[in-house]
């Protein structure tokens, strides 16, 4: 067995590589530590997420399941409730509503039913979004129902160090994560930050600073504000981009102080907008900085649509010009 | 069903591949003999009969109490067990302290056979809390409403004994009505295929609250499970002692590395589904009168009358005893120590959580709004 990562060497990988290596990590770490799900034994998942982890770590440690998300979920419970910690992998986003009720009914209350006497430490691994030109059911960003039920922690990722180091902490949590992997951004490389180990999981990162207007994205789309921060810099416009990594809990304060400095606040996500996580953070934005306000806040995200046919989808996701629109319209409400 | 006495039975584990109604006590309390599952209850004499009884009368009596708490309005709900004590505590009766029980909501004679303390079984349905004990001091859990989804939970802790090298078995209880749910075809499935030390016990009562199973299967329970490789076997379940022999056989399987197995108990639901329920309105009287003669606590009496190990001072003594656990049920619900409203907060996330920790202080300082005042 080899750990593809040392914690003193910066090393560069891609994304996906990044969350092998965390997984490889957490195996190592603990025995109780068990991976399951379609297709992530010899396969080593459709996404190569867990290649080579069932070789080195057995049939018991890497469980190929029957192809039932409920039954994946419902099992890690009683697993979880041995005294294991598993880590369930959903195969897409789309295919997660069949192990629905067993995560918004069972694995997210059970600590509460049982006045905490029973520990859910399960994490759940979601590749989510768009932009890979997949089928239907393949695109999806369902963080939003899971965000709205108490008991859950939701967090994405958005680059190769926080992939490794965010799903040890998921692994690591004696609460049950929704752990959200921008599946088109597996390949892009981004080097491994040993510091990034020290920033706790529920706390939002100011990727890019920035004095006049603050964009909020997670996941994917936080390449795309960078992108956007780019662009607008050369417009001589100066844009801080906060990635907000997790997404229940909400890090407000990160937000709030970066608003309270810039003035405006543009959020983005692939989800469409209505009773999207924009909402939410607008609205306690509108709470919390009503006066440092210059502008009402926007958002940009999907449409009130279901995730359309793959040759419309550069339609339907946010890209760098609809963000940049949106930052314009908070300098000229 | 055999009933020659005279033939020799062994102790092996039976074949779970049987429509027949396994049954040791006929419905007019006489012992029968069966050819695989007779063997698996010679241990149990005329003493242990007497206290299976008892626990048969005490489980009706807290059963019955409860339900006069909910009619008292003391109970937000009741979910009545009248006529499945002996499905559930021959079940029970068959199970280690280290097996863990994953049960539905009606399991209250397997939570009496487990030793939760019955004051307890009532603090869900009254709506203090949502569980009442630890699950971990008794080795089974809390109520589980969402049918069927405890079956999954069931099968995947006996993954987790038998990564473990556990000679334990978990055991999870539904009802004939959850069998039409996913979660129930995913656990046997999972089960089948991971050769997984757990029994299934359905107790088909023959009702899903209105729906009759004949809505729920055209087939057996137990065939459902043969489907899946999950072998099965029907037991009389107002049967105690064929109850007990059918689980210690299905418990032995799981023990010895042969993977899991389905009951399906057959009984009869003689009440309400909940105390919500009114099944005049769609059960046949004449339904109710036939069951009846099938009663699980009649036809072990008139075994033991038969037998003359019971008289009228040993009734007595058994009746003191279910009206004592009636009366200190009723004083313990009664007596009940209501939660704080502050402890709305508590335990929903095991590690501290910002956002829950902001509403928590933003509600205790409204609450202390009223301080000193008529409010």
């Amino acid at each position: 067995m080899s750990t593809a990562i040392s914690a003193a060497a910066p090393t560069t990988l891609p994304l996906g590589k990044a969350l092998n290596a965390g997984l490889r990590r957490a195996l190592e770490n603990d025995p109780k530590v068990v991976l399951l799900g379609e297709d992530i034994g010899k396969l080593g998942g459709v996404f190569r997420i867990t290649d080579g982890l069932q070789k080195d770590f057995g049939p018991n440690r890497v469980i190929d399941t029957p192809l039932a998300e409920s039954g994946i979920i419902g099992t890690a419970v009683g697993l979880a409730m041995r005294g294991y910690r598993p880590v369930c992998e959903i195969q897409f986003d789309g295919f997660i509503y069949p192990g629905f009720d067993q995560i918004v009914s069972q694995v997210a209350k059970l600590h509460y039913r049982t006045s905490g006497n029973v520990k859910m430490p399960i994490t759940i691994r979601v590749p989510y979004g768009g932009g890979i030109g997949a089928i239907e059911h393949h695109s999806e960003s369902p963080e939003g129902y899971f965000a709205a039920t108490a008991g859950l922690r939701v967090v994405t990722c958005s680059n190769a160090s926080d992939a490794q180091t965010m799903i040890q902490q998921a692994i690591a949590s004696d609460d049950p994560v929704l752990f959200f992997e921008p599946k088109r951004r597996y390949w892009e490389k981004g080097q491994i930050d040993p510091a990034a180990e020290t920033s706790p999981l529920h706390r939002a990162r100011v990727v890019a600073p920035g004095t006049d207007v603050t964009v909020v994205a997670y996941g994917p789309l936080v390449t795309t504000a960078l992108q956007a921060a780019k662009v607008a810099a050369d417009e001589g416009r100066s844009v801080e981009v906060i990635d907000l990594r997790s997404i229940s809990p909400l890090d407000v304060d990160t937000v709030a102080a970066s608003v309270q400095r810039t003035g405006r606040l543009v959020i983005t996500h692939e989800a469409p907008v209505f009773l999207g996580i924009g909402a939410e953070i607008a609205a306690r934005i509108g709470e919390r900085c009503f006066y440092h306000l210059e502008a009402p806040v926007a958002r940009v995200g999907g449409f009130t649509v279901p995730y359309p046919p793959a040759k419309l989808e550069e339609h339907f996701l946010p890209d760098v010009d609809r963000i940049l629109d949106a930052v314009d319209r908070t300098f000229t409400a | 069903m055999c009933p020659a006495a005279t033939q020799s039975l062994s102790k092996d584990v039976p074949l779970f591949d049987t429509d027949e109604i396994v049954q040791l006590i006929t419905e007019t309390g006489q012992r029968r003999t069966h050819p695989d599952f007779s063997a698996w209850v010679e241990d149990i004499d005329l003493t242990e009969l007497r206290a299976l009884y008892e626990d048969l009368v005490v489980v009706r009596r807290i059963d019955a109490e409860a339900t006069a708490l909910q009619r008292q309005g003391e109970l937000g709900l009741w979910a009545p067990l009248l006529g499945q004590e002996a499905a559930q505590v021959g079940s029970a009766r068959a199970l280690d302290p280290g097996d863990f029980v994953f049960a539905s909501y009606r399991e209250h004679g397997v939570a009496y056979c487990r030793d939760v303390d019955p004051t307890h079984m009532l603090r869900f349905w009254r709506g203090s809390t949502h569980s009442g004990w630890n699950p971990f001091d008794y080795n089974m859990t809390t109520p589980a409403i969402i049918v069927g989804a405890q079956a999954l939970h069931a099968t995947g802790y006996a993954l987790g004994m038998q990564f473990d090298g556990s000679d334990g078995a978990a055991i999870t209880y539904f009802g004939d009505g959850a069998t039409s749910q996913g979660d129930i075809s995913e656990a046997f499935g999972f089960a089948a295929s991971f050769n997984a030390p757990v029994v299934f016990f359905c107790q088909n009562n023959q009702w899903a609250i209105s729906e009759p199973v004949s809505l729920q299967s055209r087939v057996s329970i137990a065939a459902r499970g043969r489907g899946f490789g999950v072998p099965s076997v029907r037991v009389d379940g107002n049967d105690v002692l064929a109850v007990i022999a059918v689980t210690r056989a299905a418990l032995e399987r799981a023990r010895e590395g042969s993977g899991p197995t389905l009951i399906e108990a057959v009984t009869y639901r003689m009440g309400p589904h909940t105390t919500s329920d009114d099944p005049t309105r769609y059960r046949p009287a004449a339904l109710d009168e036939e069951w009846k003669r099938k009663d699980p606590l009649d036809r072990i009496r008139a075994l033991l009358d038969s037998a003359g190990a019971i008289d009228d001072t040993y009734l007595a003594a058994v009746q003191q005893r279910a009206d004592d656990t009636a009366a200190a049920l009723r004083r313990g619900c009664l007596e009940t120590v209501e939660p704080e409203p502050m402890s709305l907060f508590d335990n929903v996330y095991a590690e501290p959580h910002p956002l829950v920790d902001e509403e928590r202080r933003q509600f205790a300082a409204y609450l202390d709004s009223f301080e000193g005042t008529d409010a």
